[in-house]
């Protein structure tokens, strides 16, 4: 254990240094260097710090991290910020356990990748793009709020990097913001996701109020029992309080996880560009949610069930809700946005039917934290994908695009491994995750949600080929003078690494590794849930075969006859309308009309009295002054006069 | 001692002469007449200085000042338009407002005069020394850079008048645009 | 040389207040320049009084008065040359004339 900490001590600060200065430096600089330099600094600054990344977790998973059988939490630096009270401190530190040490895997491999990838899809029509300097800075900025978060020692230094990633993915979505789409995006997906936060704030406060800590290892010690202890007597409007400020926090976590109704804001956040979507919206932020509730897992297990039912159900109906939506997208990015916000919602549910216990009971823990890995894998090489396509298309719209598998041979593969693996068809690795979760719902006695998932498993399936077939088949529309082609070798490397990462994570032994209570788990495979999955899946490849191998008018035929429903799912249920309508004639019309109100008369007419009270002050003196050197004389040799007087006979 | 030694009488001349004809040139509404009275005031300081047996100062004062400045002022007044005859109307607001600001500063400063107790040397040595304050003292004074000796300033100063010298010429000289 | 010193320090308070007035009072530029010169030389007679009679034995006071005599004649030239030239832009010398610094 100790060689295991000094081994990997020296190199742990510069995980967050690295990126961060690579930040200031690039985001200082950024006027003097040009786009290629800022790309190959940004790059080589980060792929240092990819290797120590490697480097701390296989030193972590195989060299020391497991006593007995158990991987021990390791603090290996915890600097005080800011105190608060005797016991209440903020601090940043560098936690490593099980979770961590895999999230800075995902987090430096796609980060990497995406560093690599943007050099390519930054350059067009023969040069650069122009804000590329800013572009790689917001990137490290975004690496470094990541690795911060999910590196924190307690749950506040993961809440202030949570914000920054929120910023960072403020200004990636935000990227071309002469677009309006873009401007609006990125309003909405901050103020979307902060008015989770607000929720997730009120309930560290209440959970630190209590426990009078914010640290980690505190709040899940011995099966949470300082939560146990503080805070189980305690009731608030009938329900336990515990439960509330758990709520609260999953809250929090479903912004920034895009659950049911906070989803709204992940399918515009594709206006930014690609290669971010697929770091920050498939791979990595968007997980964040799951990784605080995995975070928290004790405290929800041993305090809060019922919240943890809660979240299963949520994310059931997520999942469904977001997989029908997603078969009615015709944006190929907004197909794979819905197509993440329903994968989360997998992970959610495998996290919600879990309990830290005996047998099967934690299964859906190891399960969630394996789908994040596979999926972060396979989302970000499906989103480069689209990236090399709208490259060459310049069009993110499926009617565009057609029978690109004659042009692009390596992209079309790459896709088809994707497709596979997230409608988890034998051997890629979304097969092996995703059966877990089915088996986790399965054998915890949660058939409904079973149900639920291992229809949307069908769903997944068919809107995945349908977008393939859309994409690489269907039609050949005539593509003109710029024949689509693949990418050059570093649009194509990152799409190499990641199909190589989804064909085998599958048969890592993910439950020695990742576990709930962080001693290793045996995985069962279920035959009869992975039979059935099977089938479902295939019947869903099947049904968009059919449908949309060729062109022909069988979608449309069925189409007309739900046209109602299918409009419905086209414009996302109408989701947004909704909370357009709470906005604007509920909060707007009656709260913020009240608050404006105040403002402008009370508040402003405040500050109008100050104003006038100045002018009125500053009209009546400024006589003295008149531009008269004799006046200015007069008033000096008096002010010297009456101070010479105070002085010597006062 | 007696009061109505010579060098008294001298003395109360020469305050009188001063404080007059100060009077005179700030009230004067002429402004020929009042550079006229400057005149005067200048000369009884420099008698002043005399008085007190510092004849190079005294030299000084009449050759810069009384020779220099006050030809100066009237070259002025003349090359200006008018101003020799011209009368000057001074508001009555001002002469208050001036009249309160010397009087009051007045009336401090003699007030501070009077309870402050100067300790004055020792006149029979003084003399003594005075007497040989010529101007071979002067100069090492001037030129030397030891202690109580001001080269620096000399210098600085003489490098001031340069620059007045060049500034003077610079600020006063027609622009070629405004004789067209 | 029986005056005290306080007689000296009363003629050059006094001198120097009738340069204040002046100052003060005048319209003319020429006329406030000359006031300063009244003023000037209130502050010379105290230098020269001070050395004369607190530290006989050295010079201080007289440099400085001589100094002050050199200053005197820079700061005159170098001002009347300004204030011709602001007759040649104003047409007049009137101080309240250059109150471009009002606005």
């Amino acid at each position: 254990m100790e060689a295991l900490i000094s081994s990997i001590q020296p190199f742990a600060p510069y995980v967050l240094l690295l990126p961060f200065l690579m930040f200031i430096f690039l985001g200082l600089t950024s006027f003097r260097i040009s786009g290629k330099t800022a790309g190959i600094i940004g790059t080589a600054g980060f792929s240092i710090v990819a290797i120590i990344c490697y480097y701390i977790a296989i030193q972590y998973f195989f060299n020391g991290g497991e006593v007995d059988g158990v991987y021990q939490p390791i603090t290996l630096f915890n600097l005080e910020w800011l105190r608060i009270s005797d016991t209440l401190v903020i601090s940043i530190g560098f936690y490593l356990d099980p979770i961590s040490a895999m999230m800075l895997i995902v987090i430096s491999t796609v980060s990497l990748m995406v560093h690599i990838y943007s050099f390519g899809y930054m350059f067009e029509h023969g040069h650069y793009d122009e804000g590329m300097q800013r572009y790689y800075a917001v990137l490290s900025l975004f690496s470094f709020a990541m690795l911060g978060l999910v590196l924190g020692t307690n749950i506040f230094q993961t809440y202030i990097f949570w914000e920054l990633v929120g910023v960072s993915s403020f200004l990636l979505i935000g990227y071309y913001y002469t677009k309006p789409a873009a401007v609006s995006a990125c309003k909405k997906a901050f103020i979307v996701t902060r008015f989770a936060d607000m929720f997730f704030l009120i309930g560290i406060l209440i959970l630190s109020y209590y426990t009078q800590t914010f640290d980690f290892n505190t709040l899940n010690a011995d099966n949470a029992a300082l939560v146990h202890e503080k805070m189980s007597d305690i009731m608030l409007c009938g329900l336990p309080l515990t439960s509330v400020a758990m709520f609260l926090i999953f809250l929090g976590g479903a912004g920034k996880s895009a659950m049911f109704p906070f989803h709204i804001w992940l399918p515009d956040a594709m206006e930014g560009p690609t290669p971010s979507s697929a770091l920050i919206h498939a791979a990595t932020m968007v997980v964040a949610g799951v990784y605080l509730v995995a975070r928290l897992f004790p405290i929800y297990s041993f305090e809060a069930p019922n919240v943890l039912d809660t979240i299963a159900y949520i994310g059931a109906f997520t999942a469904l809700f977001s997989a029908v939506i997603a078969c009615a997208q015709t944006d190929i990015k907004r197909v794979l946005a819905f197509s993440t916000i329903s994968q989360i919602a997998y992970m959610m549910v495998a996290l919600g039917v879990a309990r830290i216990g005996e047998g099967e009971a934690s299964l859906g823990y190891t399960a969630s934290m394996w789908h994040l890995f596979t999926h972060a894998m396979f989302k970000a090489m499906l989103f480069l994908c689209c990236g090399c396509i709208i490259h060459c298309v310049e069009s993110n719209e499926m009617s565009k695009m057609g029978g690109l598998w004659k042009y692009m041979k390596l992209t079309c593969i790459c896709f088809a491994i994707g497709c596979l693996a997230i409608a988890g068809i034998p051997p890629f690795s979304g097969f092996f995750s995703k059966g877990e979760i089915l088996s986790a719902c399965f054998e915890n006695g949660y058939t409904a949600i079973y149900i639920c998932m291992t229809f949307v498993a069908g769903l997944t399936a068919f809107y995945m080929f349908r977008l393939f077939y859309h994409i690489f088949f269907y039609e050949d529309p005539d593509y003109g003078q710029h024949k689509p082609h693949d990418q050059d070798w570093k649009m194509s490397l990152p799409l190499i690494v990641f199909a190589v990462y989804t064909c085998i994570c599958g048969f890592f032994k993910f439950g020695d590794l990742v576990t709930a209570d962080l001693s290793a788990i045996e995985i069962h495979t279920n035959w009869t849930v992975e039979g059935i999955s099977l089938t479902v899946a295939a019947i869903g490849i099947a049904i968009a075969t059919v449908f949309y191998y060729k062109k022909n008018n069988i979608p449309a035929t069925i189409m007309s006859k739900c046209s109602g429903f299918c409009h419905a799912a086209s414009r996302r249920f109408y989701i947004d309308e909704v909370w357009y309508y709470i906005t604007r004639s509920i909060i707007f019309k009656i709260i913020c009309n009240a608050i404006a109100w105040f403002d402008r008369h009370i508040i402003d007419g405040f500050m109008n009295l100050l104003g006038w009270i100045t002018n009125e002050v500053s009209d009546d003196t400024k006589d003295v002054q008149d531009g008269n050197v004799q006046s200015y004389a007069w008033i000096f040799i008096m002010g010297v006069i009456i101070i010479t007087a105070l002085t010597l006979y006062l | 001692m007696e009061f109505l030694t010579a060098s008294n009488i001298i003395f109360v001349i020469l305050s009188v002469t001063i404080l007059f004809f100060g009077v005179m040139m700030v009230t004067e509404t002429k402004i020929l007449r009042s550079a006229t009275y400057l005149f005067f005031v200048l000369f009884g300081v420099a008698g002043l200085y005399l008085q007190m047996n510092y004849e190079f100062l005294a030299a000084v004062q009449l050759s810069v000042y009384a020779g220099g400045i006050v030809v100066l002022f009237i070259f002025a007044i003349l090359l200006i338009k008018n101003l020799g005859e011209e009368k000057e109307k001074n508001s009555k607001q001002k002469s208050i407002m001036g009249a309160i600001a010397a009087f009051s500063g007045l009336a401090l400063c003699l007030i501070t005069i009077f309870k402050y107790k100067f300790v004055t040397a020792d006149f029979s040595r003084a003399t003594e020394i005075t007497s040989n304050l010529n101007m071979q003292q002067i100069g090492n004074t001037l030129m030397g850079t030891e202690k109580y000796q001001y080269l620096l300033p000399f210098e600085a100063s003489s490098i001031l008048l340069l620059a007045c010298i060049i500034g003077g010429l610079v600020v006063a000289q027609i622009n070629k645009e405004d004789r067209k | 040389m029986s005056m005290p010193l306080e007689c000296y320090l009363v003629v050059s308070t006094l001198l120097f207040f009738i340069g204040v007035y002046g100052f003060i009072v005048r319209k003319s530029l020429i006329s406030i320049l000359m006031s300063i010169e009244l003023i000037l030389n209130a502050v010379n007679i105290n230098f020269v009084a001070f050395n004369r009679f607190l530290y006989p034995d050295q010079l201080e006071g007289f440099i400085y008065s001589l100094f002050v005599i050199v200053i005197a004649a820079a700061e005159t030239a170098v001002a009347i040359s300004i204030i011709i030239n602001v007759y040649r832009a104003k047409k007049n010398i009137d101080v309240k004339s250059i109150n471009q610094l009002k606005n």
